[in-house]
């Protein structure tokens, strides 16, 4: 396949996948604020220091209020993380591509970008900004659950799967680190209730509340961060979007699994066994942050890994290498 | 929707003799749209438009930054051809290709043509898409033109004459298909009892056309399409015809020559790729060769060209055959090369560069047509009827800065078809688009592409300009009982010569 179809194919799904998650993330705070105790102030700056792009906010909005805040992660034209902009990258990567991936697909994702580019022109109330989160993420699932369904699974697909889970990987480390910076100032109050709330709210912007409570029954912060973290079968949790992600890489590189070829297939082998292995009391002994913070640098290696040895066939020059198995023709100008 | 409200007026009528009975061709459409109930046409043509609209048909207009696609409008009343009368304008096709294809071969090697005094030296010298780099360059099979779209239009007197030849990058195929899918969901009772040839192998076609033409010793060549990128207007028709004939749709940036050949980039390394479908110009290419600061080529793509180890369809330099001071020549080049008569004329043009006709252009600009010699798309074009006085001085100013770069016709009456305007029947001007194939032999798509002018008494039908588009329907046979095609003039008709001004 094309090395530059593939890049966009996987970007194309990437960008789904943020959108998607951008707009779990913004619902995670927004119920978390709702839910705050009488008289405590509404802290949205964390939930742009979590996304990486504090400086471009604070130069951009100054003081951040829910509204700013919520305008810049939705619909801000400028920020190329706003999910209107994912939406916008995503449908031009589809747009080059569309010979490769199914009309189904082109046609959900076409639609999926139109409906937000609507919701931007109404400056809505907080019911409307629910109803779209709400909706950007059904888009997102409906997107993914036409790409199985119409797309056949060659390396086009595998792909848009891998770009999908290391996206998701990084995201729902974030949606965990969200929680785990507010709650630090107030750590006064874990165990209460209001803490308990709060954390049914993170599992619920994970999509991940029944199927947790089926699992664990309790809310229990290490629980949870367990089942976010290291459950292997929670299609959001990170060890599943990782152990996932690696199966994609090794079909398209043809590399047999629990070996490497490229060297990306090594640090992402390397991630998914220590996360195997890991035990989460230590993980939270030694700081939670930190370690989400060590995670979300190994998955952007791995992104500039994945472009280094799937999309970089440029500059090397296939001298001495044997044409297709054929002689070379005449080389005499007819 | 009923048609006895619909005038025919001082035009022909594709569909109804001038007293408003239909064609034979037509009846039985005309019949079918008679028996529906009211308002269900309408509701066809919507739910036809919706169909094009979630399939995405769309094309991007130069200049227009604001929104970059838009759908090309689509009109469900078909322009119909009977089979004798398609017979007719297929053989004229193919001779016509033929000519062109020798003249294109004849100017890139000994220009007999020239030295013979058919043709003035100076024409084929000063026509900017001549390219010196092309002489010598011996395409496969010695076919220059794979891909051909010639523009044909009937006047008020019947008479199908060819308006200009495509031989670069025509396109307009597409739209061919996915028109035909619609329509056959739309009509499937006409479609069953009118015998219409099918169009849908054209993809079939086109890649068998272009596999013939892989270098020597190729048993199963790679195939692609290039493309200039998701913002060429025809960015759509690329991309579909890449996925109908199951090739790569490639840019520039995803190939590169080394070793003398030319390979794709993909993710398991280089591979090589022997025929190229371009859809890109001759100038943009290979900077090495044509524009330097071209980056929608690939940098030494013509010395593997001229090596014989990829092909390029159609080949650089075709263009110099579609240049309008060219055409004026092509009855001469039918005669000179296949000792033929042109079967189908040429609309009678004036050459600016003559000082006669140049003087006759100027004292008569309000009624002719003045088109410039190097332009398509409907740029570059005055209408004479429906222009300003301003404008008509900035095109005398023009022909008289550069008269080589201009020829003018008169304005022909364009024939009509009735379509739907405001939910009613309205005669609208069309002209013809059919594709044809040149590769070990010569394919003519039957019908292809109807493009209809929809503003009122507009004869500028080109999609950047508020034209749409209309299905072609070729008859496999003439219907028993009617006769079979109106008969043009006698004595301009068919097969004579076009008089040379």
């Amino acid at each position: 396949m094309l090395a530059r179809v593939a890049e966009s194919i996987y970007w194309m799904s990437r960008y789904v996948e943020r959108a998607e998650n951008v707009a779990r993330f913004v619902e995670v705070n927004l119920n978390l604020m709702l839910d705050l105790p009488a008289g405590a102030a509404q802290q949205w700056e964390p939930l742009v220091a979590t996304t990486g792009d504090l400086d471009v906010f604070t130069e951009r909005y100054g003081a951040s209020t829910q509204q700013s805040v919520i305008q810049f992660l939705t619909f801000d034209d400028e920020n190329p993380n706003s999910i209107r902009s994912c939406l916008r990258a995503a449908r031009e990567n589809a747009r080059s591509v569309r010979e490769i991936i199914s009309s189904e697909m082109w046609e959900q994702l076409n639609k999926f970008y139109l409906s937000v580019n609507d919701a931007a022109g109404n400056t809505g109330s907080q019911t409307d900004h629910q109803e779209l989160f709400t909706s950007v993420r059904m888009s997102g699932h409906l997107f993914t659950g036409v790409t199985d369904a119409t797309m056949t699974h060659n390396e086009g697909w595998q792909f848009c799967r891998l770009g999908r889970l290391l996206e998701r990987a990084d995201k729902t480390s974030r949606i965990l680190d969200v929680k785990y910076f507010l709650l630090l100032p107030t750590s006064y109050d874990v165990g209460t209730t209001s803490d308990d709330i709060q954390w049914a709210a993170v599992l619920r912007s994970a999509s991940a509340f029944e199927m947790y409570r089926k699992a664990h029954g309790r809310i229990a912060p290490e629980r949870i961060v367990e089942f976010l973290l290291l459950e292997k079968d929670f299609p959001r949790a990170i060890q599943y979007s990782l152990s996932h992600a690696r199966e994609a890489m090794h079909a398209i590189s043809g590399t047999p699994a629990g070996i490497y070829r490229y060297p990306v297939e090594r640090m992402l082998g390397e991630i998914c066994s220590e996360l195997a292995y890991a035990r989460v009391e230590s993980i939270i002994a030694a700081g939670l942050h930190e370690y989400l913070d060590g995670l979300q640098t190994k998955v952007n290696q791995i992104g500039t890994g994945v472009a280094e040895a799937f999309f970089a066939a440029r500059g090397l020059p296939p001298s001495r290498r044997k044409p297709r198995g054929r002689a070379a023709p005449a080389s005499s100008t007819p | 929707m009923r048609f006895e409200q619909y005038q025919t007026g001082p035009f022909f009528d594709e569909m109804f003799e001038p007293d408003g009975t239909p064609r034979p061709a037509a009846r039985a459409l005309a019949h079918f749209i008679s028996t529906m109930s009211e308002g269900e046409l309408l509701h066809r043509q919507q739910s036809a438009e919706r169909a094009l609209l979630n399939m995405g048909i769309t094309f991007n207009v130069y200049g227009d930054t604001s929104g970059t696609e838009r759908i090309f409008p689509f009109d469900l009343v078909p322009r119909i051809l009977a089979a004798s009368e398609w017979a007719w304008i297929e053989q004229g096709l193919r001779q016509r290709i033929r000519a062109l294809n020798l003249f294109i071969d004849d100017i890139y090697h000994d220009q007999k043509i020239i030295k013979d005094g058919v043709i003035p030296a100076e024409v084929v010298k000063t026509a900017s898409s001549f390219r010196k780099q092309c002489v010598g360059l011996n395409p496969p099979g010695g076919v220059w033109c794979h891909v051909t779209g010639t523009d044909l239009v009937r006047n008020s007197d019947g008479q199908i004459y060819v308006l200009e030849d495509n031989l670069r990058c025509p396109s307009g195929v597409s739209y061919v298909l996915k028109n035909r899918v619609v329509m056959k969901r739309t009509f499937p009772q006409v479609f069953e009892s009118s015998r219409i040839r099918p169009v849908d192998d054209y993809p079939g076609r086109l890649r068998d056309t272009l596999e013939a033409m892989s270098p020597q010793g190729v048993e199963s060549p790679r195939v692609v399409v290039l493309t200039p990128g998701v913002h060429n207007s025809a960015y759509f028709e690329h991309s579909f015809l890449a996925q109908q004939m199951g090739v790569e749709l490639v840019e520039g940036r995803d190939l590169v020559v080394s070793d003398g050949f030319v390979w794709m980039r993909t993710t398991k390394g280089f591979e090589r790729v022997d025929v190229i479908y371009r859809r890109i110009d001759d100038d943009f290419l290979d900077p090495k060769c044509f524009r330097a600061d071209s980056a929608l080529g690939v940098p030494g793509l013509m010395d593997v060209y001229k090596s014989g180890r990829v092909a390029i369809a159609n080949a650089p330099g075709t263009g110099v055959a579609d240049d309008k001071v060219v055409y004026v020549y092509v009855p001469q080049m039918i005669r000179y090369y296949l000792n033929e008569e042109a079967i189908i004329p040429n609309v009678p043009t004036y050459l600016c560069a003559r000082d006669e006709d140049r003087t006759y252009v100027l004292a008569h600009l309000p009624e002719l047509v003045v088109k410039a010699a190097n332009e398509s798309g409907g740029y570059g074009m005055l209408v004479g009827p429906a222009s300003t006085a301003d404008e008509q001085a900035e095109f005398a100013r023009r022909i008289e800065a550069n008269p080589r770069n201009y020829i003018a016709q008169p304005t022909l009456s364009l024939s009509r078809v009735p379509t739907i305007i405001d939910g009613t029947f309205k005669g609208r001007h069309v002209d013809l688009r059919p594709y044809i194939l040149y590769g070990r032999d010569i394919f003519v798509q039957p019908g292809g592409l109807t493009r209809v002018a929809l503003r009122e008494g507009s004869l500028v039908v080109n999609s950047s300009q508020g034209g749409g588009s209309k299905d072609t329907w070729v008859l496999a046979d003439d219907l028993p009982g009617g006769a079979t095609t109106p008969e043009p003039a006698p004595s301009s008709g068919r097969g004579s010569t076009q008089r040379q001004r």
